[in-house]
């Protein structure tokens, strides 16, 4: 799922020990495999892959990483194979002879396979099976260990996050094999990371300054962390250990003008993380729009409202698992009309029995959903239990589209700004053009003449409330995939999505979208200066002067119902 | 007027005869234990399996034939997550239940809280959470790790060849009390290992904190300087599950910036999808992968308690049962459950941990405990990567702070004392 | 009713005195509290019947700081519209204050032994004490600050708010992003005020033991005192011809300040003065419960300080009171007996209360309903009028 732009996180150290002392040789054996036989064979008999593959279930990791270097300096395919497993954890020993296989699930059974031949031996359960483990010390190993027998491999993605390790890796040794790498690469892409690469190695190999300079030259145009830090290191051994002026001062330049053009990256970074934190805000505050808004109801239960949504999710998602494994991708769209019933259900039951009696008393609103939040929250957590509930997210909303130059774009957050988008444009639609839109606006407006002119107004309250709350369940669908599904999940947006709809403006959609996305991009900005609580403060307290200066909030309903 | 007089007074009389006379004059039969864990509010989500957990044991103990050959009967309050709310509770466990201890607590606050209240009418609290030490009252006993029994030996993990030889640190954490001292310690200790000043990023964020895009951003361009670089993380219950899913999905993975976590157990990883979070670490005296016949029969019997084959344990369980089966040994030990004499008793008081190895009772109130690091497993469990060759006493006064050095805590003579600098006696 | 200003030609004040049923009957359970409770502490023994045990002790000294709490809100909701939602937070600063004295009376026997400095500043490394601790080691400047913090804010708070004319929902809205802000803030460790933890550990409170019984009497004495006395400058001031022009602005904001009234300073001295009240409720409630943390600044908690209010039945003051000693008496109750259902039962207390009790609690007792004429309680004509056109428009 995930699109890889540039490796996944910069920063590895450069004098891993398993680099220090393993990678030049295997760098050259590799190499020598490469000039001398194009077609990789191999050099292990079967009985020696075996034997190898078994001395992998080694008790200490440091005999386990010499194993790995060995099988892998090989170079026989296969070992890909085995590594792979063995990094994605898919490697065990039997209990039973102490086999090293390939387990593959399939179902509730686990399948052996063969190391060698890869073929399926047997079957067994969990029970049967020893992880082979790893620690994050040998994930390393292997993934560089891969990343080098990839650098050649037929398949272009996998070149591709190869050519993204060694740069990350970034070890001189590794420059010949590079080298070799660049004369077989047809790819003109591929080919441009692998010289960038290079140059990042011919930097801290560099002997001259001539060549220094040329490596900078190419590095300057880049617009990366990792050429930032790389060049930030250069500039410090060169001014440790006095190297040519000239030197110097074209890496500093070279630092100021990547640093420049990161900012803006990276201010880009913060505008979208703003607009983000604006779509859940949004999202949160928009069913509130309608209930507090539209209909003067102070629903301090509207969190729960939110929360009936991400427990319905929950709920819908269990039942996938339980009558339709296979189609689980499906259940977080199957939640969202699910939800919207369910959470609407619950709002024109609410809106029956208790808030009906106490229109034009909005403020004993509050008094009766308080009680009615204090409820909900004991029931969930009486049905569902207190902890939480994990709601497991579709592929297409986990990952993220990463630029190298460090922005990460995360799906899951695209979807939701994207979702409440369609929400609200959904909202405004049915507002405007449907019949019921029309009737609920007028009954606000004006009951009693909506009364006389035919329109159940006690039907429309019921939907109005019942279509506030639906919308607060469908939140709470998007919201399950951020955030805690917890009985006090509600309890979180409850204030703050009062303050976008006072913020923006009681009773006017758009004055809300205004005012979450804005609130949003400010507090994001702030974050970076001041840290998370300042900068929430801060946005209260520009919250409480900008209604002094606008105390009707960003759009005001002009009229006489205002005063009423 | 007569009249209203006479039903104010009525009812008056009424609410005060429910107040005063309330305590069911307690049988002679039973042995009243308290248990004060939050079961509405914040805090319920933790809590709440505490209490299942102390009623397992009662349970437990009565089939067993009970204590000193009376019935265990515990008392459940709801302290809702309220800090004042927790004090009140506690007075009326000791003063009205009469209750021979009392197990509970779990955030510092909530212990600072009822402590004064412990002290003045000599009750005995158990409080079985991780928390930052710098604390020894007579009237509590420790079964959570304190700081040298789980953040030091997670760092030295990191700074290990095995654990990646971390060289840059960010110290994630909620904005209170435990977060600011173990980051305090680790920054002391670090200092010790050569670590300089701007290889550390300290980072503190408010309760419940849900959008960590800005942070988790930060912490990759922190670790983009070319050094192996962990985060340590005191981020506090409801907000790990949104740090991790904002992890997970920046796509740092755990060779290139290994998370360890000292407050992210089992039960916080049940809300989560582990699969993207594999190889991320946390620090604990318990898991509930450790493979001992012990811990297999805690399991099973929690799960025959609780009717769910599904429900996770956790290392507080653990401290809970730690902290109940030593009580339950002491107040056998004393005859009686007197709190001075099972205090007398419970020095040098052992359990088997679930682990192996045994739980020892210190002087101090804090326990002797083994330390374990593991690995965030797909199936939302932990896989124990490092574990210490023996046990870790516990500190209740860190090394690492320069006015906490110096003080000692030790309940027995000659000290008797549990900040002090010199023995009393 | 027997008007007994004309009947005894007594002064005004002793006038509405007595003409305040509820209040009489307020005051008359305070001054027999004070009386009783310190010798049914100290006097009898315990297990005799009439003796009061210390728990007892220390709930009746928290119900009595929050019906003040309660009392400040309903002088500012019920007779004059202002629907604060964020008087936690004078509450807290009031605590605040007084906390930080307690604090400074620790002196050197905090755990780290450090004569000035409190123990978290100890332990964060701080060296020396901030600005804003002077002083707090003088009662006088503590309890000064209790009401001039709390009073401060308010009025600034207000003169911004009121002059600007936000009102209604708004107001209440932003006065809840007063009481987020200021929970954020105290939250934060390098406020000095002790982050979450905040201030607890306390010693004495002017040289006595703040755990013996003696000192626990004195300020539940105290704290009910202090609810009389506060409860006779609210309804001194709601009687007065002030308090006329307040009902007035509740009642109908814009044709008060079309008459000619400077609606805004009106609503400012009463603000100022509620808040001032709940600063007092905060410092009278730290040294019985013993910590002041930043939870008092949750907007949950200021929240439920209204649903006091309204259980008990707005405008009426007693009320407030009432409502106050029910929800709380009610919450202890019902955490103790039933721990996992109790959410169940108070939220359908508050739902209940409000469809069916609407005047509240007091509103249901007969003698106090309609028939009490004095402005501002409930069922007079005003209050008629305001539902009868609110039926007439829709929304109110």
């Amino acid at each position: 799922m995930r699109q890889d732009f540039s490796p996944p996180a910069p920063g590895r150290m450069p004098h891993h020990s398993f680099r220090r002392f393993f990678l030049p040789l295997f760098a050259i054996m590799v190499l020598m495999l490469v000039a001398l036989a194009p077609q990789q064979a191999s050099a292990f008999s079967d009985e020696q892959l075996r034997q190898n593959a078994e001395q992998l279930n080694a008790k200490s990791s440091t005999k386990k990483l010499d194993v790995i270097e060995k099988m892998a300096a090989d170079g026989d395919p296969r070992v890909a194979a085995i590594l792979e497993a063995m990094l994605d954890g898919d490697l065990y020993a039997s209990k039973a002879d102490d086999k090293v296989v390939i387990g593959k699930k399939q179902g509730k059974v686990w399948q052996h396979i063969d190391v060698v031949s890869g073929a399926v031996t047997g079957e067994s359960g969990s029970a049967d099976l020893d992880k082979i483990r790893i620690n994050n010390r040998l994930r390393g190993a292997l993934r560089d260990a891969l990343a080098t027998l990839n650098l050649f491999s037929p398949d272009l993605a996998i070149r591709r996050a190869a050519v993204e390790t060694v740069m990350d890796t970034r070890d001189p040794a590794m420059a010949p094999l590079l080298q070799r790498a660049i004369e077989r690469e047809s790819n003109p892409d591929l080919l441009a990371r692998m010289e960038l690469a290079k140059a990042t190695m011919a930097l801290a190999a560099g002997e001259t300054s001539q060549e220094r300079l040329d490596a900078i030259d190419i590095l300057a145009s880049q617009t990366t962390p990792q050429i930032r830090a790389v060049l930030l290191q250069f500039v410090n051994a060169a001014e440790a250990e006095n190297y040519d002026p000239k030197v110097v001062a074209a890496a500093k330049d070279a630092v100021a003008s990547v640093e420049s053009r990161l900012k803006m990256w990276q201010t880009g970074g913060d505008v979208y993380r703003g607009i983000s934190l604006g779509s859940v805000l949004l999202l949160a505050a928009v069913g509130l729009a309608i209930t507090f808004g539209v209909m003067g109801v102070i629903n301090m239960a509207h969190g729960e409202m939110i929360m009936i949504g991400a427990y319905t999710t929950y709920a819908v998602q269990q039942a996938f698992l339980v009558f339709w494994p296979a189609g689980i991708g499906w259940s977080l769209a199957v939640a969202v009309p699910v939800a919207f019933l369910v959470s609407g259900g619950v709002g024109v039951v609410v809106e029956r029995l208790i808030i009906r009696f106490l229109y034009g008393r909005p403020l004993e609103t509050l008094l009766a959903t308080w009680g009615l939040s204090l409820f909900l929250q004991q029931a969930i957590r009486s049905i569902f239990g207190a902890s939480n509930r994990q709601v497991v997210a579709p592929d297409f909303m986990s990952g993220a589209i990463e630029f190298s130059t460090g922005l990460v774009l995360t799906y899951n957050r695209l979807w939701i700004i994207l979702f409440s988008l369609i929400v609200v444009g959904g909202i405004a639609a049915v507002l405007r053009y449907t019949a019921f839109g029309l009737q609920m606006r007028a009954v606000t407006q004006n009951r009693r003449m909506a009364g006389s002119v035919g329109i159940r107004t006690g039907y429309v309250d019921a939907l109005t409330f019942g279509l506030g709350s639906g919308i607060a369940g469908i939140a709470g669908v998007a919201l399950s995939q951020i955030d805690n599904v917890s009985p006090n999940l509600g309890q979180g947006y409850i204030i703050d999505s009062f303050m976008v709809v006072v913020f923006g403006g009681v009773g006017n959609l758009w004055g809300t979208v205004l005012g979450a996305f804005s609130l949003g991009i400010v507090n994001k900005f702030l974050e970076p200066v001041a840290g998370a609580v300042l900068a929430k403060i801060f946005v209260l307290v520009a919250l409480i002067l900008f209604i002094q200066k606008r105390p009707k909030g960003l759009f005001a309903l002009k009229g006489r119902a205002v005063e009423a | 007027m007569n009249k209203t007089l006479q039903t104010i007074v009525g009812a008056g009389a009424l609410a005060w005869s429910a107040m005063a006379m309330t305590p069911a004059q307690a049988a002679d039969d039973t042995i009243k234990i308290g248990v004060l864990h939050s079961l509405s509010g914040t805090m319920a989500i933790s809590e709440t399996t505490l209490k299942d957990t102390v009623l397992m044991l009662v349970d437990d103990i009565n089939k067993k034939g009970g204590l000193l050959g009376k019935k265990v009967e515990a008392v459940v309050v709801d302290p809702a997550s309220d800090w004042p709310l927790f004090a009140e509770k506690a007075r009326e466990l000791l003063e009205k239940d009469k209750v021979a201890a009392v197990f509970g607590c779990w955030t510092s606050v909530s212990r600072k809280s009822v402590l004064p209240v412990f002290e003045e009418d000599n009750g005995l609290l158990f409080y079985p959470v991780q928390f930052e030490g710098e604390e020894s009252s007579r009237n509590v006993f420790y079964t959570g790790a304190a700081p040298n029994q789980q953040a030091i030996p997670a760092v030295d993990y990191l700074m290990s060849e095995d654990g990646g030889s971390a060289k840059r640190f960010a110290l994630l954490g909620t904005d209170y009390v435990y977060p600011r001292t173990t980051n305090k310690v680790l920054r002391a200790y670090l200092h010790s290992k050569g670590v300089a000043d701007e290889d550390i990023m300290e980072n503190y964020t408010p309760f419940g904190h849900s959008d960590w895009q800005s942070i988790v951003a930060d912490v990759k361009t922190f670790a983009s300087a070319g050094k192996k670089t962990a985060v340590v993380s005191t981020i506090n219950g409801d907000a790990n599950v949104p740090f991790y899913k904002e992890l997970a999905n920046q796509g740092i993975k755990a060779e290139d910036i290994p998370v360890v976590a000292f407050s992210v157990g089992e039960e916080e990883l049940a809300g989560l999808d582990t699969t993207p979070l594999v190889g991320h670490l946390a620090a604990w005296n318990y898991f509930e992968s450790v493979d001992t016949e012990a811990n297999a029969a805690f399991i099973k019997k929690w799960h025959a308690y609780i009717g769910d084959d599904k429900r996770v344990t956790n290392d507080p369980m653990e401290a809970t049962y730690i902290g109940f089966t030593m009580w339950a040994h002491a107040v056998e030990q004393a005859g009686t459950t007197d709190v001075d004499a099972v205090r007398q008793a419970m020095y040098g008081q052992k359990v088997p941990n679930l682990t192996g190895g045994v739980a020892v009772m210190n002087t101090n109130h804090y326990l002797s405990k083994p330390v374990l690091i593991g690995e965030v497993q797909d199936d939302g469990q932990f896989d124990t990567v490092w574990k210490t060759d023996g046990v870790v006493v516990g500190d209740s006064w860190s090394d690492y702070i320069p006015e906490s050095a110096k003080l000692t805590a030790d309940w027995t003579y000659p000290w008797v004392c549990g900040n002090c600098e010199k023995p009393k006696y | 009713m027997t008007d007994y200003r004309q009947k005894y030609k007594m002064t005004p004040v002793l006038g509405w005195l007595l003409q305040d049923r509820g209040g009489m009957i307020l005051l008359g359970i305070l001054l027999a509290g004070s009386i009783l409770i310190p010798i049914g502490n100290l006097m009898f023994p315990e297990g005799s019947a009439f003796h009061v045990p210390t728990w007892v002790l220390g709930l009746l000294g928290k119900y009595l700081c929050y019906a003040l709490l309660a009392l400040s809100v309903d002088l500012i909701w019920g007779f004059c519209g202002i629907l604060s939602l964020g008087h936690g937070a004078f509450f807290a600063l009031g605590g605040y204050a007084m906390g930080m004295y307690l604090m400074r009376q620790i002196g050197d026997r905090g755990v780290y032994g450090d004569p000035v400095l409190p123990d978290f500043m100890v332990f964060l490394n701080w060296k020396e004490l901030p600005w804003y601790w002077y002083g707090f080691d003088h009662f006088s400047f503590a309890i000064l600050m209790a009401m001039l913090v709390p009073g401060v804010l308010a009025f600034v708070f207000g003169f911004l708010a009121f002059r600007s004319r936000v009102t209604g929902v708004y107001l209440s809205i932003i006065t809840q992003a007063m009481t987020y802000a200021l929970l954020l803030a105290f939250f934060r460790n390098d406020m000095g005020f002790g982050g979450n933890n905040g201030l607890t550990d306390f010693k004495d409170i002017l040289g006595f033991d703040l755990q013996s019984d003696q000192t626990r009497c004195v300020l539940v004495v105290a704290s009910a005192l202090m609810l009389a006395i506060c409860y006779l400058v609210s309804r001194g001031i709601t009687q007065s011809r002030l308090g006329k022009v307040l009902i007035a602005i509740r009642d109908a904001e814009s044709r008060v300040r079309f008459t000619g009234y400077r609606v805004e300073y009106y609503k400012l001295f009463v603000f100022t003065v509620s808040a001032v009240m709940a600063g007092i409720a905060g410092a009278l409630y730290v040294p019985q419960i013993g910590i002041i943390n930043p939870g008092e600044f949750a907007p949950a908690a200021s929240i439920e300080v209204v649903i006091w209010v309204a259980v008990g039945g707005r405008g009426t003051l007693y009320g407030a009171v009432l409502g106050a000693f029910i929800v709380n008496y009610a919450k202890t109750f019902f955490t103790g007996v039933m721990p996992d259902f109790w959410l169940f039962f108070l939220g359908g207390l508050f739902i209940a209360v409000t469809l069916f009790l609407p005047k509240g609690v007091i509103g249901a007792i007969p003698a106090f309903g309609a028939a009490n004429g004095g402005p501002g309680a409930p069922g007079n004509w005003r209050d008629r009028l305001a539902s009868w056109r609110a039926n007439q428009g829709g929304k109110a």
